[in-house]
């Protein structure tokens, strides 16, 4: 019998094992040092901040595995041996397999910066990452301020995680705005305002200089590059993630920033593959990056890669790009392509409404000449995603989206609709005189 | 602002201490004109029973029911069995002694309480609904800004079955315990809602009559608490209005005013078979003994199981009833919203579960048919079964101790949902309607799931929604009540109760969407 052997149990490597079960009999050995059983990465925060408990961010009960014959392995890969297909793990152990999944995720980048090896110092990566928090952090007396480096999605997790337990928390961000490599302004801007209004001490165009230690080798403080120093008790380092690929160092397989994999997620090595978060395309595939640290991606990934090692090739061929995060209290939903200022090309053009009082807003790209939709950022509104994905690859104009902009909405029922402001304020900017239509349901089901 | 909430929780909990200590104080004195009373009422002929009490108990001073409920069932005792052996049986007394001891302290209450009734409503009530108020109005600005608000329940001894969670258990059982087996307790609780019964059917109050005005209280301030937390979701709020409107108009003030009216008591909206002596015969008797009120009662009663509740279910989900109108329901949605994430989300519980609801369901209509089988051929056994053992037996074991005392006892432990899930025919009855033939559906939103389980956390019914979420399937379940809580706590807008056609309801799928595959190749290649 065959046996695959996966390296890593976050979303990719179980997704990939779970649909390889489904569709054949082979011999499955899954190795992670970070826990037992799968969990979810993305709900780490809420066993922090008392919404669950750790066992609840497991998916599967405990005896799923077994009655799956996935059989778990509590163990690190120290080695690859790619000649002899032989996996080495500190315990000095060895595995055999037939065929390879590496799905061993990202680590939190660390710059250089002096001091940031300190106690006290953490990334927010890992259930182990959750633990040192939860002792470097527990209540605002032991930490009486906290520093996060980095103004992406998990800084701004991490900023909320500590505001839960009223620990006063300063924020370091890069850029000008809040995230705005990849929001437009109009939507960054809203953010800044929401992580204000969380009490939340935002630093904008601020880089951190070093951190400094007290006399037993904790952090104390932090210097920025405006010449401020901040006392604090804990640094969070949240300045993105990079692949987890150090023990593949001189096993042969080629290494990028991650490991490279063509689009049928092989490595160069035959049998070895790669998926999620530590894989490296050659070749980007569409606006998307080489690496995609994303949970969706991820999951795709082990969907496809299973296919393929059951026998039915099939290359990786994600579909319209979309994704969700939460900032504090504001839920953003992103379908298609929605690029930042800084990034966005000449005939990308931009329709943004804001509503007067409450944080929510609205962008929408589209090509200026021929008005297609390429993507739609939305803020504290829900939208439908099969609608949405229909809308891409139907290419609609934006008087199509608009006209039936009712049909896309999935807020919960009798929740205020935002649609006629929208449209309104699109017909002033545009000269144009659209209408909305009611929501159809034969429309919203018309391809299922 | 944390000063206000602590000064709220001492007003509440001197409230409460009032309220729990009042069924062992009071003063009882039973005259010789008030027994008679008692004894014309209840129509007794034993002139043992009367022998007896006049022996020990009237015209003399009781401090406390527990002093004068023993003699009184000891009476009671005495003479029923005089009475069995000499098979007097016309002059056995049927009520119970707990009843008895009711009913006689009822009349007899002398002393402070009695006379300050309305004092004693504030030192009782009045605390408690003024000091929760105090604890739960200071959420407006403690909590910030609008968005679901779970920081710290699992940090949180209350919410997280620590020792408050505990007292809360002992506190809910015995209460149920006093009010289904020793109503004489119950007695001094009566006196403070008095005035109110009075005001509403012009009868004094009964213990029952206590738990439905404290239904209503607890209901409407928790309901406060529900729309400071939940009130950035509309559906939340609507909601909630419902069940609160429903309960304070339909299960408590129409029946009350019905009475005074000389209507038979009756709540509209409470169907068969969750209202499981519909068709009991005393019920059926008063009915057709009623004339048009009664009959038509009968008549909406039997519409409202046979066509209403399931016309409604097709078009909405079981949510219309379970989530915004049962009284079973508007209490497990506000006073025992604090505890929805304790209902169990394991496969057994689910196994359990499904054996259970269906049994009860089978073990209330199997009991309504041999109820309907005794009323109109007139005998007293089915099948060597007699009708009366089983309707008791399911009044004791389902109407009291599951509904009641495990039902609302065991909240902070098992979570809010336990009778509406693992016992309630009614909603095994809906189940089958919303699981087969229903527009209902939670609908997961195409691939954005990450699994992170807040939605499973906190359905009070057990479903373990992500493990539909995650695989892009719609949420069929029969048991869900459609509160629309994990949609509300769902941090990336995944899930959506609606009413749609029943094509595509049911969509088990095989590569999520957002995964360019080609599914007609799948397929064929399966």
């Amino acid at each position: 019998m065959e046996h695959i052997v996966i390296i890593g149990n976050g979303i990719s490597g179980i997704t990939a094992a779970r649909h390889i079960r489904k569709l054949s009999d082979k011999k499955i050995t899954i190795i992670s040092p970070e826990n037992k059983y799968f969990f979810s990465r993305t709900a780490l925060m809420y066993v922090y901040m008392g919404h669950m408990k750790f066992e609840h961010t497991q998916p599967y009960e405990n005896w799923f595995w077994k009655k799956n014959r996935l059989d778990l392995v509590n163990g690190y890969v120290t080695k690859v041996d790619t000649a002899n297909k032989r996996l080495l793990l500190t315990s000095s152990e060895e595995i055999e397999y037939d065929k390879l999944i590496i799905a061993t995720g990202s680590k939190s980048n660390k710059f250089g910066w002096p001091g940031q090896d300190l106690k006290g110092v953490q990334g927010l990566y890992s259930k182990q990452d959750l633990e040192l928090l939860e002792a470097n952090a527990p209540n605002k007396d032991v930490c009486k301020r906290a520093v996060i480096v980095g103004g992406g999605l998990i800084g701004i997790e991490l900023a909320e995680m500590l505001r839960s337990r009223d620990i006063p928390v300063t924020f370091l961000v890069r850029e000008k705005s809040f995230w705005d490599g990849v929001l437009p302004s109009g939507d960054s801007q809203m953010i800044n305002e929401h992580i204000l209004e969380h009490h939340i001490d935002l630093k904008l165009d601020t880089n951190l200089q070093e951190i400094i230690a007290d006399e037993n080798g904790w952090a104390k403080a932090v210097v920025t590059d405006k010449g401020e120093t901040i006392p604090c008790n804990v640094v969070g380092l949240t300045a993105g993630v990079t692949p987890n690929i150090d023990f593949l160092k001189g096993s042969g397989i080629e290494l990028g920033k991650g490991v490279k994999v063509n689009n049928f997620l092989e490595t160069n090595i035959p049998d070895i593959y790669a998926i999620g978060d530590c894989a490296e395309q050659h070749e980007a595939i569409g606006s998307r990056r080489p690496v995609e640290a994303v949970w969706y991606t991820g999951r795709m990934m082990g969907e496809t890669l299973a296919q393929t090692i059951c026998g039915r090739k099939r290359a990786y061929k994600p579909g319209h790009w979309f994704n969700s995060a939460k900032f504090l209290d504001i839920e953003y939903q992103t379908y298609g392509w929605v690029f930042s200022d800084r990034s966005k090309k000449d005939h990308e053009q931009h329709f943004h409404w804001r509503h007067p009082k409450e944080k929510i807003c609205v962008t929408i790209a589209f090509q200026k000449d021929t008005k297609l939709l390429l993507g739609i950022n939305t803020f504290g509104i829900r939208m439908r995603h099969e609608i949405l994905d229909r809308w891409l690859t139907e290419k609609r104009t934006m008087d199509y989206v608009l006209e039936y902009l009712k049909d896309a909405n999935f807020d919960p029922e009798f929740c205020a609709q935002y649609e006629k402001a929208i449209i309104s304020q699109y017909n002033d900017q545009f000269g144009t005189n659209i209408s909305p239509k009611k929501k159809s349901w034969k429309r919203i089901f018309s391809n299922v | 602002m944390q000063i206000i909430k602590k000064v709220g929780l001492f007003i509440f909990l001197i409230g409460l201490i009032i309220f729990t200590i009042l069924p062992i104080v009071g003063e009882f004195r039973v005259s010789s004109a008030t027994f008679d009373k008692v004894l014309q009422e209840k129509g007794i002929s034993s002139e043992i029973f009367i022998r007896e009490m006049e022996k020990n108990v009237v015209g003399k001073e009781f401090s406390g029911m527990h002093s004068l409920s023993p003699k009184i069932a000891n009476a009671l005792e005495t003479a029923n069995t005089q009475h069995r052996k000499n098979k007097e049986y016309k002059k056995v007394i049927y009520t119970g002694p707990h009843d008895m001891a009711a009913a006689v302290g009822k009349v007899s209450g002398k002393g402070f309480l009695v006379e300050n009734k309305g004092l004693m409503w504030f030192l009782t009530f009045g605390l408690g609904i003024l000091g929760a108020l105090l604890f739960i109005i200071p959420n407006v600005v403690l909590l910030g800004q609008k968005g679901i608000k779970n920081n710290g329940i699992y940090h949180e001894n209350a919410t997280n079955r620590g020792w408050i969670a505990w007292m809360v258990f002992v506190f809910l059982v015995s209460f149920y315990l006093v009010l289904y087996f020793r109503s004489e307790y119950a007695v001094n609780w009566t006196y403070l809602v008095d005035p109110i019964s009075e005001f509403l059917s012009g009868n004094a109050a009964g213990h029952w009559f206590v738990y439905g005005f404290m239904y209503c209280t607890v209901m409407t301030v928790m309901a406060v608490r529900m729309y400071i937390k939940y009130r950035h979701n509309m559906y939340q709020m609507v909601r909630t209005t419902s069940v609160l409107f429903f309960q304070i108009v339909f299960a408590f003030l129409i029946p009350e005013i019905m009475v005074r009216l000389q209507m038979p008591y009756y709540d509209f909206k409470n169907a068969f078979p969750l209202d499981y002596d519909f068709f009991f015969q005393w019920n059926l008797k008063s009915l057709l003994n009623s004339g048009g009120i009664g009959l038509f009662i009968l008549v909406w009663g039997i519409v409202l199981t046979l066509v209403i509740v399931p016309v409604m279910v097709y078009f909405f989900g079981k949510r219309w009833y379970c989530s915004w109108v049962c009284g079973c329901g508007g209490l497990a949605e506000t006073l025992g919203d604090p505890y929805r994430q304790h209902s169990s989300k394991s496969l057994f519980s689910w196994k359990v579960e499904r054996w259970l609801v269906h049994s009860v369901l089978v073990f209330a209509v199997g009991m309504t048919l041999m109820t309907l089988y005794s009323f109109f051929t007139e005998s007293s056994t089915v099948l060597g079964l007699k009708t009366q053992s089983v309707q008791s037996a399911y009044s004791l074991l389902i109407g009291a101790f599951f509904a009641g005392v495990i039902g609302t006892g065991f909240y902070p432990i098992f979570g809010n949902r336990v009778w509406c899930r693992f016992g309630c025919p009614l909603a095994a009855y809906l189940g089958f309607v919303q699981r087969f033939k229903s527009r209902f559906r939670i609908t997961t939103n195409g691939g954005q799931c990450i699994s992170c389980g807040n939605c499973s956390t906190y359905c009070e019914q057990g479903i373990d929604v992500r493990a539909y979420a995650q695989k892009g399937e719609n949420i069929i379940r029969s048991s869900c009540v459609g509160c629309g809580i994990c949609s509300a706590v769902c941090p990336r807008g995944v899930l959506k109760l609606e009413n749609g056609p029943l094509e595509g309801r049911i969509n088990p799928t095989t590569v999520l969407l957002g995964n360019d595959v080609d599914l007609m190749d799948l397929v064929n290649k399966k």
